[in-house]
């Protein structure tokens, strides 16, 4: 069994709670304990059914104002498949939420209100969605049982999404008619639109496929810990502890190490107990190189046939976090994986406007914004595009003086 | 299925592993809080799954209540000299000598919300910048909003409005001094996860968690074990019953379940069958609908 990790995007009020309480609902994933409360609580539709919103809100001021004001992670199993789900809220302020869910998602549900049709949230949810990469996108047109179930109403919001997604960089789309509310085509297959002949979107969660993007020949391992027990029976020991981002380490392989260029062969690996022969994208690991080199935390094991790229300055889409905007007279700190380094913002090159998908000429970036920046780092980084690889491809950018997360960058290009 | 398909309990235990690594290469000094519980039995597990053969980077830290479990003790103490490891005990009961805190009285006086104290004086006391725990996030809803890395400030709150957002696997660990973070490196397992791994590693646990025949009164519609630390009086009738512990908490505070569990394999039948999250058996839990939450702003782990 595998993990899918997948978020949901839509408005405020086009029922993205009710889709996720439903699935956990239909799913039988709801404790006696915890519905005995949901039952309690003074929420309730129209119709005195259960309001399933009210699973996702967390905290007492969501509950107080019935909106979603940070991500919540949600968790529920089947027969084939176990599922993560990022809870992030639809609030135009709260992009930065939709940012963060989508950065660790296989997968991303965009919810379409059947009675509107698609709006500006739903170009800037897919235009978030293409940004961050995010393979899969099912696209859920709810409240179908407001509109009577219609076929006309489905085709025609399905040709509207794929004119406007023409712009964007989607993977896969996968279109499903849906009532989050009464439980259509979620779990089970609606007996309403008989004319749908999809799967339903459980169905759709449970069997795609999310490995096949994943590049096996990216070989990158960052250095996170230097293992030295320095005992008497182990005094040569030295290995190199860290999670496979991308890509596979055999024994015997020739690997890279960056910054410093040094070259020498993978003697043998560990994991934990186990010496096995190859590892992969996803493992924690501790690799044993054959010639004593220096390496520390911070340094990245490369594969030798397929070097990253290497620069200080790299042009990349930047999406703003925090309250106070960005002020590129002072210097951040950059992590990328366990490299920390300092950087300067060089150059704005352009602010998106994400409900036009303009490009817009700006001086300034404030909470939320998003758009392309040169920057300037003290260190060279060894990186990846991200359109190539993900895990090597993004780093985030902290402010020294409150410490806080103020930055997502995605590597778009090398600076000549 | 392709061989680069790394199966859920893999992918999970990878990525605690990473993230128990990036506290070793992030801090100066953190500790790893341990409860007795399976799930900081199974971060002990992870520990040596990302450390060995090296030492641990971080000591062990215990805040004992006094009213604990003497079997979660008895284990705590072999776990330690099998691993020989370094343990850190903050008691409850010298916050209460000291002053620090009040004991609370009635028939509900638990020892639980007064190990926060302690626990925030441990922490100052040997100036840790990073405590790993075992919370989950399936646990209960305001944990669901927790971050991985959870920064809280000089007087341990936490303030779920001042998050720092968590991209990729990318764990931003920057604090100012009298500030630490709360490192959660099993957020997203579920319980069940929790037990299936417990099975795969064949790891040991406290016997409590197994059926086990043993003096029980009903409190509040809840099973308690009887002990000197339950306040009772001739309202409370105890029985002997067949029960086992779902977690490890204070005795106080923690209610059995009748089970007939006694081995690994019916544990998880139970568990999956069951229609009771592992919170509802926490009394603690259910002083109001944002109990937990509350907690946390308070310095709670």
């Amino acid at each position: 069994m595998n993990i899918l990790k997948f978020f949901t995007a839509g408005s405020v009020d086009d029922g993205k709670s009710t889709l996720i309480g439903r699935l956990l609902y239909d799913t039988d994933s709801i404790l006696a304990d915890q519905l005995e409360a949901l039952q309690q609580s003074n929420r309730k539709n129209d119709d005195g059914t259960i309001d399933l919103a009210i699973l996702t809100d967390g905290l007492r001021a969501e509950r107080e104002q019935g909106i979603t004001i940070d991500v919540a992670y949600k968790y529920f199993q089947t027969e084939k498949r176990k599922f993560i789900i990022a809870d992030t809220p639809g609030h135009i302020q709260y992009t930065r939420n939709m940012v963060t869910g989508a950065s660790t998602a296989n997968l991303a549900i965009i919810l379409v209100d059947a009675r509107n049709g698609v709006v500006e949230q739903t170009i800037r949810h897919s235009y978030l969605v293409s940004l961050l990469g995010v393979s899969h996108v099912v696209i859920c047109i709810n409240k179908m049982d407001m509109e009577g179930y219609s076929e006309d109403v489905f085709n025609t919001i399905t040709d509207n999404y794929k004119k406007m997604a023409a712009k964007l960089n989607l993977q896969d789309i996968t279109f499903i008619p849906v009532s989050a509310l009464k439980g259509d085509n979620i779990v089970h297959t609606s007996e309403h639109m008989p004319w749908y002949k999809g799967t339903s979107l459980l169905d759709f969660l449970e069997t795609v496929e999310v490995t096949a993007n994943q590049d096996l020949h990216y070989a990158r391992m960052p250095v996170q810990w230097v293992i030295r027990p320095q005992t008497e029976e182990l005094h040569d020991y030295r290995g190199y502890a860290g999670r496979v981002l991308s890509g596979t380490f055999k024994v015997n392989d020739l690997v890279t190490v960056l910054p410093s260029g040094n070259s020498s062969v993978i003697d043998r690996i560990e994991v934990f107990d186990q010496l096995p022969e190859e590892v992969t994208a996803g493992m924690s690991v501790t690799l044993h190189l054959k010639d004593n080199i220096d390496i520390s935390r911070g340094d990245v094991l490369v594969n030798s046939a397929y070097l990253p790229q290497r620069s200080q300055l790299i042009e990349a889409d930047l999406c703003w976090m925090d309250n106070k905007p960005m002020d590129d007279s002072i210097t951040y700190f950059l992590q990328h994986n366990s490299k920390l380094t300092k950087c300067k913002i060089r150059e704005i090159l352009h602010k998106v406007n994400i409900n036009t998908l303009e490009k817009e000429e700006t001086h300034e970036f404030k909470l939320n914004d998003i758009g392309r920046v040169v920057i300037k780092t003290a260190d060279e980084l060894a990186f990846d595009l991200y359109t190539d690889n993900k895990a090597n491809g993004s780093a985030i950018l902290i402010d020294g003086r409150t410490n806080l997360t103020v930055g997502a960058l995605m590597f778009r290009a090398v600076v000549e | 299925m392709s061989k680069y398909n790394l199966d859920y309990l893999d992918e999970l235990e990878a990525e605690a592993i990473h993230i128990l690594r990036e506290v070793a290469g992030q801090f100066e000094k953190p500790a790893l809080l341990f409860s007795g519980g399976k799930d900081s039995i199974t971060l002990v597990r992870l520990a040596e799954k990302a450390f060995r053969p090296g030492k641990f980077p971080f000591p062990l830290v215990h805040i004992d209540t006094g009213h604990n479990f003497e079997e979660t003790i008895t284990y705590r103490d072999e776990m330690v000299e099998r691993l020989g490891e370094k343990l850190i005990v903050g008691y409850v009961q010298e916050s209460i000598d000291s002053g620090k805190v009040i004991e609370q009285k009635g028939k509900n006086a638990s020892r639980n919300a007064l190990q926060t104290v302690t626990l925030l004086d441990t922490i100052a006391k040997h100036g840790f910048d990073a405590c790993i725990g075992g919370a989950r996030r399936d646990e209960e809803k305001a944990r669901a909003k927790e971050r991985i890395f959870s920064v809280r400030d000089e007087f341990g709150s936490w303030d779920p409005k001042r998050q720092r957002p968590e991209l990729w696997n990318i764990y931003n660990g920057k604090i100012n001094k009298g500030e630490n973070v709360r490192v959660f490196p099993i957020s997203n397992w579920t319980e069940l996860d929790v037990w299936n791994y417990i099975r795969r590693e064949k790891m040991e646990l406290p016997s409590i968690y197994f059926a086990h025949n043993r003096d029980c009164i009903t409190r509040n519609g809840q099973l308690m074990a009887a002990s000197p630390f339950l306040n009772m009086d001739e309202a409370d009738v105890v029985t002997h019953r067949k029960v086992r512990f779902r977690t490890v908490g204070d005795m106080s505070c923690t209610a059995a379940v009748e089970s007939e569990a006694d081995q690994i394999d019916d544990i998880i039948n139970e568990i999956s069958a069951s229609k009771i999250s592992e919170r509802g058996a926490r009394l603690d839990d259910k002083v109001s609908e944002a109990a937990m939450e509350d907690r946390k702003k308070g310095g709670y782990f």
